[in-house]
């Protein structure tokens, strides 16, 4: 008898509680954890103040978010994908072949990504060439730059006599990581060609070239700290002699416990990085699926409030959270893009 | 070895033990001495773990209101829908006219910053609730930004120095003006209770994803606890023993060892790309997580059929019962409570699961209040995970108080399983 009723409450509140698979009535953003932050800010302001839906994003990181994005046309794929680095000829083929074709492209933004260590020990003054040096697998030999060898140095003095005598240990993000991908890209790669030899190799054979240059030493010098920037902050505070890599958000939220390195004399400051001058930052984008915008309710909005000024602005409230905004033109131009919806030139 | 041939034959006496016997006690002692260590040990890590998430996540239950007084001027009401009205210019306004000295326009901006930008959605609930107020100047407690929260929490120091600080000097000035005269007092926090996610911490509330929760676990009980029954009453009641029921059997057993993820691969597999079940919902949710502890229930649920003892069945049967009249009538009956008991522990399980989750979507920013179980919804070790994740200091506190709120789910699930346990536990 107990066992029946169950089976038979069950089944009546399956029944209840399961509406008819009707159309997505709420926008599905998934994409780059860098962006996430900014994202949401947005979609939150856009349901508050409309009463639409709230968009639902996920944080699946760029490269997971391109590959949800390109699945398809229809309510089960996504409609906008956020991204921490520009959308990959590969991934615009993926999306083709899947019918994707359709796909505006919107800048939005700049992040900064900082190097910083507890506010207990002095702040360092590094150049790109010193992180490169400090954190590569192999580095040309010093007393012959012709050569290759297993990285040596153990403490920031060895590899610039000007930096304290502390052990190498940085704490960053895994390979998985958007931010990885664009730390290597601006900071290793670029401390990498100030060798004029692995630069003449960059034209040779540049297979090798990425090998030197993007390869992260396992040795301890280099520990992945995982997606959670708050743990790596904690990790800083905890050991004055480790360096941690995140987005400048996190140092602008943690001024009181970390400070950023100094990068070829460029402090990580809001200005400096609005201004360009300090050389570690990205552009932000997210891409949309042009074929969703009239489909799916509250798109125009959604992209509307993503471009007013009182959002991307230079006192917008993306800019309180760290968002690094455009400056006047680009924001005009990409604001031009999202009224007009040009979409992207697929190669 | 040679100690034996050594001792004497006075072993036997107790008041002056041997060598031996000494040495034998001395390792008793200290093999229970260790057994000791290791429990202190064990509830010292869990004082600590509570200790820890309890100091840093009690405030999170206060939270500081602001007092200002709004003018709902009507000529702000101008336009053809409530909605349009500049509510955060009503706010701005009332915040100008509480320190009429500050002119700059940077001076302003710091001054608008105490509040929280949310104190624009309750004036327009205010508004479209009773438009009446129209006209009116009402005074309205709205939230105070999450800095001036950190600070009235003892979380900023105000002794750093100004460039460090998120507040600066004037901003402190201003807010211990606002203690003196009353406008600036915590209070506790419901919209904790009663809001979804937010990327304001202020108003980041822990409901959308305990209804996210509940609605998963429903869809989760609903599918495995009758199937998860009917599969350990037929295995242990009716199956024939051959190497078919034998198989099953090993493979319930690997299913109950395999690493949660592997569900949620699963789940994105069959439930969303083949049958097409929207992402980040509770109904895949609760269909990954059923497919999880259903093999909890069935190992629970046949060793508490085991432990019926024969002799029921065979009075039953004995009298002219039927096979299934003797299940449903003596032997379930007597089994339930350990199969409620397993049916508990495996929904506790499912209630702090994640990574399963993650591959079916579930792991995302969701505002809305789910209403059914096709809307999409976060639980609660997601909510807390997310936050955990989020730059502003603010949310290290909202985190700790969602780690209570899940804890004590868990401490109630799994004390009424003991409960239950402890009630109807029969002694044969």
């Amino acid at each position: 008898m107990k066992v029946t009723s169950i089976l038979a409450a069950g089944a009546l509140t399956l029944a209840i509680t399961a509406p008819a698979m009707a159309a997505r009535d709420y926008i599905s953003i998934v994409g780059s954890s860098t962006v996430y932050p900014f994202a949401t800010v947005v979609a939150e302001q856009f349901g508050k103040t409309t009463g639409s839906k709230t968009p639902k994003i996920e944080s699946t990181g760029s490269g997971g978010g391109f590959k949800l994005f390109c699945g398809g046309v229809g309510v089960n794929f996504p409609d906008i994908t956020n991204a921490s680095r520009a959308i990959k000829p590969s991934e615009m083929k993926t999306c083709a072949e899947n019918g994707v074709k359709d796909i505006i492209e919107v800048k939005i933004g700049y992040d900064g990504i900082v190097l910083a260590n507890a506010k207990s020990a002095a702040p360092l003054q590094l150049t790109r060439k010193d992180i490169f040096l400090a954190l590569a697998k192999d580095v040309p030999d010093p007393a012959n730059p012709e050569k290759i060898i297993a990285n040596p140095y153990k403490t920031w003095k060895e590899v610039n006599s000007s930096l304290p005598a502390t052990k190498i240990e940085v704490l960053g993000p895994p390979p998985t990581s958007g931010t990885r991908d664009a730390f290597v890209e601006l900071v290793m790669d670029a401390g990498c060609e100030t060798f004029p030899s692995i630069k003449a190799m960059k034209k040779s054979d540049e297979k090798a070239f990425k090998a030197v240059c993007q390869t992260v030493r396992e040795d301890g010098g280099y520990v992945e700290a995982g997606e959670n920037d708050n743990l790596i902050v904690q990790k800083l505070q905890a050991n004055p002699d480790a360096v941690g890599i995140f987005g400048f958000s996190f140092l602008d939220q943690n001024t009181d416990v970390i400070q950023g390195s100094i990068i070829e004399g460029e402090k990580p400051t809001f200005e400096e990085i609005a201004k360009g001058t300090y050389p570690v930052s990205r552009p932000l984008f997210f891409y949309v699926k042009k074929a969703h915008v009239d489909v799916i309710p509250g798109m125009k909005g959604y992209l509307a409030e993503f471009a007013s000024e009182k959002a991307w602005g230079q006192d917008g409230y993306l800019a309180d959270k760290g968002m690094i905004p455009m400056p006047q033109d680009e924001r005009k131009k990409y604001g031009e893009v999202i009224s007009s919806l040009k979409t992207m030139e697929m190669k | 070895m040679h100690t034996t041939m050594e001792t004497p034959a006075t072993t036997t006496n107790l008041l002056h033990p041997s060598k031996r016997l000494r040495q034998r006690y001395r390792a008793e002692r200290w093999f229970k001495r260790l057994g000791l260590l290791a429990i202190v040990l064990s509830l010292a890590f869990i004082a600590f773990l509570f200790f820890s998430i309890f100091s840093d996540g009690y405030t999170a239950f206060k939270q500081s209101y602001i007092a200002l007084d709004v003018n709902f001027a009507a000529e702000e009401f101008t336009q053809a829908k409530l909605a349009h009205a500049n509510f955060p210019g009503l706010v701005k306004k009332a915040m100008h006219s509480m320190f009429p000295e500050v002119d700059s326009r940077r001076g302003k901006k710091e001054l608008e910053s105490l509040v929280s930008p949310s104190a624009a959605y309750k004036l327009q609930d205010m508004v479209e609730e009773d438009p009446k107020i129209i006209g009116t100047t009402q005074k309205v407690w709205v939230l105070a930004g999450d800095d001036v929260d950190m600070l009235l929490k003892g979380k900023i120091d105000r002794k750093e120095k100004q460039s460090n600080r998120r507040l600066k000097d004037n901003q402190l000035a201003w807010i211990d003006r606002l203690i003196s005269d009353k406008k600036l007092e915590q209070k506790f926090n419901w919209n904790f209770f009663t809001a979804g996610d937010s990327r304001e911490p202020e108003l980041a509330g822990i409901w959308g994803a305990v209804k996210g929760s509940f609605l998963t676990l429903l869809i989760t009980l609903t599918l495995s606890f009758p199937i998860g029954v009917a599969s350990a009453v037929y295995l242990e009641e009716f199956a024939p023993e051959n190497k078919w029921t034998d198989l099953i059997e090993i493979n319930i057993n690997n299913l109950a060892a395999v690493p949660s993820i592997i569900f949620g691969l699963l789940g994105l597999a069959i439930f969303i790309n083949f049958w097409g079940l929207p992402r980040s919902t509770p109904i895949v949710g609760g269909l990954v997580l059923s497919l999880m502890t259903l093999p909890t229930i069935i190992i629970a649920g046949r060793a508490s059929l085991k432990s019926v003892p024969p002799s029921i069945r065979e009075a039953a049967l004995g009298v002219g019962a039927s096979k299934m009249q003797t299940v449903i009538h003596h032997v379930l009956p007597l089994a339930m409570p350990g199969m409620l008991t397993g049916t508990i522990i495996g929904m506790a399980q499912a209630l702090g699961e994640t990574a399963p989750l993650l591959m079916i979507g579930m792991v995302a920013f969701i505002v809305d209040i789910p209403g059914s179980i096709t809307d999409p919804a976060a639980v609660l070790p997601v909510q807390i995970y997310l936050w955990a994740d989020s730059p502003e200091r603010a949310f290290t506190e909202k985190t700790s108080a969602a780690i209570m709120i899940l804890l004590t789910f868990l401490v109630f699930m799994n004390s009424l399983a003991v409960y239950l346990r402890k009630k109807f536990e029969t002694k044969w």
